[in-house]
């Protein structure tokens, strides 16, 4: 059974929502992402949606675009993303990974390779946000093939097309929060109870919302409508502080800790 | 026969909508909305107005007699987009979609620039239809093209600098998709080539298309007959596909695109596109593009704004992969050189971009017979590159990349 599925049934069991933080990867380097990796699992996160650096990414807001960039000047490249996920596996880290990566990295590698790598590092789904149904055809088989759930992106514009896209969807799908790119924000788009009441009649899979999200308030409000919450730019932005103590052995261990404790307290 | 796209917005394998979901639904909107108002025998009647009372349009198809003796080979003319009305093709294209946007009741408008005639051209449009307009513009472009980001704020846009990125043309182009992501309730992008998802590369092509209908018209009364060769500089694509295209099924026609090399196809810094690139999803599209071995997008460079760009228009690699056209690559120096010939020899000084266009006709004419026609797309004019020229032949370090 696909890890995610498996979580998502162990939560509904324990009637919990789903914590699933996002890093960008090899920001600042590849062992101190493995090293938050742990620290996220340690602060009670379910899943962990593990960020390809790109350097275009369409979909994200000035928080991510700079942890990209610190990543890409860094060399990352999608093979060390791979490498970042297998070594956490190695130390022991069992959550699901959901890598998050933009298409054209993908397509370059190789699609039919790319799934094959997902597997072999036990990475068990695939976000790909300018990937729209329209265009997924050959993705979906190969992930479908290969056991990895493709998780789709509805946004509150999708309107009608949101049946079409649960009905295709795999593993859980992904609510977006605002009309807009990635960011913390304080506000959300208007209609957000509809529009994920409406998700969530169209399909049985876990429905989970991300896109802003930063607080343990926040947390708390749609933990009461939804099956997960994805905390993206709010943790990298966690991670952005902590440079300067996460780059010198003596204080590492101090920084770890902030981001663990920021994570920590999302559940609280 | 070529009959692209397909519904899906494919040419062959390049196009396509690459676009996170929340576009979608706009893409589809615009798809619908342009569909219906294309058939529309209004929207049509107002847009060849202001073609024509507003822009100037026909413009003319100029028969280049001293510089085609100087090069004595073929007969050379020369397709005048830069009598258009803001100086340069990109106004054919903003009149279209500042009109249909205002037909779909949107009353703000965005767009990308990078030389900031695209900039100008939408801000123009936006005057004079009275839609609101912001200009997202690369911070480094802001810096070299200052008049230009003056002139937009005289017509009562507001340019926003992009800090993203090379913050080039590129960067301005993700930032104005962010924006319409955060805002595409009430705004209408005006996108600015024949780049982007679908329906833009075939929506945009639609509004250029009118440099070739009117030259193919002007070169059968002129000789008679239909040219060799039709040269067009290729950035996004715009003008080039807009001459081009109604040409396409005249075989007989050559039809040859000139990209940007900037310093060389064998440094780091250039633009070939066609020529370096290889194939990739880049801004909503699968089309060539300069990229890494991962996948990342590269920077490009070139002393012309316009032709400043990673990527290119995907019914350009479908013409390139059907051998239907043909693109070359030419350098900072030709351009500069070619720039300098056609103002001394003819009195017109041509935009940097469309200097790479006359680059390649000085290579070509030459190896043809004086019977023979080439018409060459100049898409715009000098006016805007003279102080970044002065600068280049001055001696300084042009700030272009
Ligand atoms: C005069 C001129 N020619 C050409 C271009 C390149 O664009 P395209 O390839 O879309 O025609 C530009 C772009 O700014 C331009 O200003």
């Amino acid at each position: 059974m696909n890890l995610i599925d498996q979580k998502f049934l162990e939560l509904k069991e324990q009637n919990k929502t789903a914590l699933i933080p996002f890093l960008t990867m090899g920001d600042p380097d590849v062992e101190t992402s493995v090293e938050i990796i742990k620290e996220l699992q340690a602060a009670g996160a379910d899943i962990i949606e593990l960020g390809v650096p790109y350097s275009d990414p369409l979909a994200d807001g000035p928080v991510i675009q700079r942890a990209s960039l610190r990543a890409l000047q860094h060399n990352i490249n999608i093979h060390s993303c791979l490498e970042i996920a297998s070594k956490a596996r190695q130390e022991e880290v069992s959550l699901p990974f959901i890598l998050f990566t933009y298409y054209n990295p993908v397509l370059q590698f190789g699609l039919e390779s790319f799934f094959e790598k997902l597997r072999e590092n036990e990475i068990s789904g695939v976000i790909i946000p300018d990937l729209p149904i329209e265009e997924d055809e050959q993705v979906r088989q190969l992930s479908e093939r290969y056991g990895i759930h493709l998780v789709p992106l509805v946004a509150p514009t999708s309107n009608d097309r949101i049946t079409k896209i649960s009905k295709k969807a795999a593993g859980f799908v992904y609510c977006v929060s605002s009309l807009g790119v990635t960011g913390v924000r304080s506000s959300f788009y208007d209609g957000i109870d509809d529009f994920i009441s409406l998700v969530k009649q169209s399909t049985d899979l876990p429905v989970a919302v991300g896109f802003g999200i930063s607080t343990n308030e926040q947390f708390n409000t749609f933990s009461k409508i939804c099956d997960g919450v994805v905390v993206g730019s709010a943790i990298v932005r966690k991670i952005e502080e902590q440079l300067p103590l996460l780059q010198s052995q003596d204080t590492k261990a101090k920084g770890l800790l902030q981001i663990r404790e920021f994570v920590a307290q999302l559940k609280e | 026969m070529f009959n692209v796209p397909d519904e899906h917005g494919r040419f062959g394998k390049f196009g396509g909508k690459y676009v996170p979901e929340t576009l979608m639904n706009a893409l589809v909107e615009l798809e619908e909305a342009y569909k219906h108002y294309s058939q529309d025998q209004d929207f049509q009647d107002e847009i060849r107005y202001l073609l024509k009372q507003y822009s100037g349009r026909p413009t003319s198809l100029y028969y280049a007699e001293r510089l085609s003796e100087h090069l004595g080979g073929a007969k050379i003319y020369l397709k005048r987009e830069d009598l258009n009305h803001t100086g340069a093709h990109k106004i054919n294209n903003t009149i279209g979609q500042g009109v249909l946007a205002k037909r779909m009741g949107k009353k703000k408008v965005i767009a990308e620039t990078g030389a900031g005639q695209h900039g100008v051209a939408s801000a123009t449009v936006a005057a004079l239809l009275g839609l609101e307009c912001k200009v997202f513009m690369g911070e480094e472009d802001m810096k070299r093209q200052q008049l230009n980001v003056f002139r937009m704020n005289l017509l009562g846009a507001e340019v926003i600098p992009a800090t993203s990125g090379t913050r080039t043309l590129k960067d301005a182009g993700n930032e104005t998709l962010r924006y319409w992501v955060s805002n595409v309730h009430d705004t209408y992008y005006i996108l600015g080539s024949v780049v982007g998802p679908h329906p833009y590369p075939m929506m945009v092509r639609d509004f250029q298309r009118i440099i070739g209908e009117e030259a193919r018209k002007q070169i059968i009364e002129a000789e008679g007959k239909l040219p060799d060769t039709v040269i067009a500089c290729v950035g996004g694509g715009s003008n080039a596909i807009g001459i081009f295209y109604p040409f396409v099924n005249d075989f007989s026609v050559k039809l040859i695109g000139v990209e940007a090399s900037g310093k060389g196809v064998d440094t780091d810094e250039h633009a070939a596109t066609m020529t370096k690139g290889t194939h990739g999803v880049f801004q909503g599209s699968m089309s060539y593009l300069l990229q890494d071995e991962f996948g990342q997008v590269q920077p490009a460079h070139s002393i012309s704004a316009g032709l400043d760009y990673p990527g290119v228009g995907p019914e350009h690699s479908y013409l390139k992969d059907s051998k239907r056209a043909e693109y070359f690559p030419i350098t900072d120096e030709e351009a500069l050189e070619a720039l300098k010939l056609l103002s001394k020899t003819e009195g017109i000084i041509p935009a940097l971009e469309s200097a790479h266009a006359i680059a390649q006709t000085i290579k070509v004419a030459p190896t043809m017979n004086k019977d023979q026609v080439i018409v060459v797309s100049l898409s715009g004019r000098g006016d805007k590159d003279v102080e970044s020229i002065m600068q280049y032949l001055g001696g300084k370090n042009h700030e272009s990349h």
